[in-house]
């Protein structure tokens, strides 16, 4: 049996892949020449029958699991994040999203921490692209166990799915097992003064904030929000109303992604103070992972600082 | 299902007859671009396909994908006929509420499988379903029907660069050829010349015939299904408006409706 613990999120998906296609000859895995870093490799090794490599055309290959997808296979389609929202939009729009088309568009390398490879390879408006997709359901798991569970659940789930993996490993959240379900924000942590409402790899630094801020007495809840659509309402607003405040921390533009989403539910229905962590309209650089997280503010010491913001601005000071 | 040429030919002039009337009371479509593939849908839909009206899902059916979505008319036309929904539907194309959208709509209407309208996609939607035919050990097909002027799109030939690779003979391109797009000669817009020669390069079987000519479409199609090991493409040459005089190789039918006294006219030249 694989330890999913010790892997990134997208080694979890490729081995969980292969485990899961030997029960199910409906999962069909389509990959656009990069199967070695999305790690459908396995998969292709073990059933190359069953593996489509569509070459570098994401457009074609997004098109082709609608066609597959529509004769009653689950087509699992991979490619970098970047590809796999911007490069394809309008098949995914047209193939999958309007049709309520069966297919799973599992990306990889998504966010800035993707580093040395710049700009160009650092998805950062992915999850705003596809939330703004009618039918689609947007996850994105925070560690290597959450995402075995995350991709069981798109298998056995009918309708399209997007799910954004990163390139390098992340801190194990979930070491006893994760109960992942869909549409329903996970708390990690409980507190009165404040909840870190946080997706993908700021969920362990919002944990880690979170550690810091208690030991001087101030008591967060987080919340990993793994779904952003459908986004769970009903926990963030019982955030807003338990705790007062909060603070949001995506790897991805504040606009669009997390931060929007929150602000929009609590400013229609319950307005606490918030404050945003994330991309502010601007493109990443090359550079190692941690030094392009701390430059965009994206660290635990950030988070740990907009908390303290948010509660002076509860207490009206 | 019938391989009679008069009574086909007589289908087909009952489908543009329907094309006509249906946007003309739209008030709005395309009719250009489905005249020109009148003879084609007749050809598949009334003596080759594989299809049940009463059984739109049936797994076994031959699929058909209108790529060229803004042609929906045309289909519209030969399902209802099939019997796949009311014939009186077709009195509510485009208009609000009804199941015969503007651009088909695989969610609203009984047999259609594709959703289309943004040009260039179908060709890899109907590998897709090839693929699954070719997994599942089926024998049905996929006929694929594309207009000249979505060729300009580049999916169209990251499709035609796949196909041949996965040997997927199981596959029927049909290109739409009447050499007119909304803007004007689709030589002038963007020249695909020479167009025969880029298929046969990207490995496709390639036939050339007159989509007018029910036999000759008949054959082709007959033929395709003996070539194996690669995909065929029929390069069908069309005229734009086929049937109604002032609308033939008149770009200006690309996408509006007939007025009163043109519907009139047409049908009159169709009867």
């Amino acid at each position: 049996m694989t330890n999913y613990s010790e892997l990134s999120t997208r080694e979890a998906f490729g081995k969980v892949l292969t485990e899961l296609a030997a029960a199910d000859n409906r999962i069909i895995v389509l990959d656009a020449d990069v199967s070695r870093s999305t790690m459908t490799k396995y998969f292709a090794q073990a059933y190359p029958d069953r593996f489509i490599e569509c070459g570098l055309a994401e457009q074609n290959m997004i098109s082709i699991a609608a066609g597959l997808a529509s004769c009653g296979k689950i087509p699992i389609a991979s490619t970098f994040a970047v590809f796999a929202s911007s490069r394809c939009f309008d098949q995914v729009r047209m193939c999958i999203a309007q049709p309520h088309s069966n297919v799973k568009v599992v990306a990889t390398h998504g966010g800035i921490t993707v580093g040395e490879d710049g700009s160009s390879h650092q998805a950062i408006e992915d999850i705003s692209l596809y939330c703004s997709l009618p039918h689609f359901n947007v996850v994105v798991p925070s560690d290597a166990i959450e995402t075995v569970e995350v991709i069981k659940t798109a298998i056995s789930t009918e309708g399209p799915f997007y799910i954004r993996l990163g390139r390098s490993k992340t801190p194990v959240l979930y070491p006893g097992g994760c109960a992942f379900k869909l549409g329903q924000g996970d708390k990690l942590r409980d507190g009165k003064d404040c909840t870190i409402i946080a997706t993908g790899i700021m969920v362990s630094m919002a944990v880690q904030a979170a550690d810091s801020l208690s030991k001087s007495g101030i008591q967060c809840r987080v919340l990993n929000m793994s779904t952003l659509k459908p986004i769970d309402q009903k926990s963030i607003l019982d955030a807003a109303s338990d705790t007062g405040a909060i603070v949001t921390a995506e790897e991805h533009l504040l606009h669009g992604g997390l931060a929007s989403m929150v602000a929009q539910i609590i400013s229609c229905n319950k307005p606490v103070p918030l404050a945003s962590l994330g991309i502010n309209d601007t493109y990443c650089k090359s550079g190692k992972p941690e030094e392009l997280l701390e430059m965009q503010g994206l660290t635990a010491g950030d988070i740990v600082e907009a908390v303290k913001g948010v509660i002076k601005r509860k207490k009206g000071l | 299902m019938t391989d009679n040429i008069n009574d086909l030919e007589s289908t087909a002039r009952k489908l543009r007859r329907d094309v006509i009337t249906m946007i003309s009371k739209a008030g709005s479509g395309h009719p250009g671009g489905s005249l020109s593939a009148a003879d084609i849908v007749t050809a598949l839909y009334f003596s080759i396909m594989r299809h049940d009206p009463k059984n739109p899902h049936w797994p076994d059916r031959d699929r058909f994908i209108l790529s060229k979505g803004h042609a929906a008319p045309i289909l519209y036309a030969a399902l209802a006929e099939c019997g796949y929904f009311p014939l009186d539907w077709l009195d509510t194309l485009r208009k609000t509420g009804t199941c015969l959208q503007g651009h088909t709509d695989s969610t609203l209407t009984p047999g259609v499988d594709v959703s289309a309208g943004s040009l260039g996609q179908g060709l890899s939607v109907g590998i897709g379903m090839a693929l699954a035919a070719k997994l599942d050990r089926k024998d049905y097909r996929t006929y694929v029907l594309l207009g000249d002027g979505e060729c300009d799109e580049g999916q169209v030939w990251e499709a035609a660069m796949f196909a041949p690779n996965y040997k997927l003979d199981n596959l029927i391109a049909i290109v739409d050829f009447n050499g007119l797009q909304l803007d004007g000669a689709t030589k002038d817009i963007m020249n695909l010349e020479p167009f025969v020669t880029k298929w046969r390069s990207f490995n496709w079987e390639v036939m050339e015939i007159n989509g007018h000519d029910i036999t000759q479409i008949i054959e082709a199609l007959n033929s395709a299904r003996k070539i194996t090991a690669k995909p065929v493409v029929i390069v069908a040459h069309t005229v734009k408006g086929k049937g109604v005089s002032f609308m033939e190789n008149n770009v200006d039918f690309h996408g509006k409706a007939p007025n009163k006294a043109e519907t009139e006219l047409a049908l009159k030249e169709l009867a």
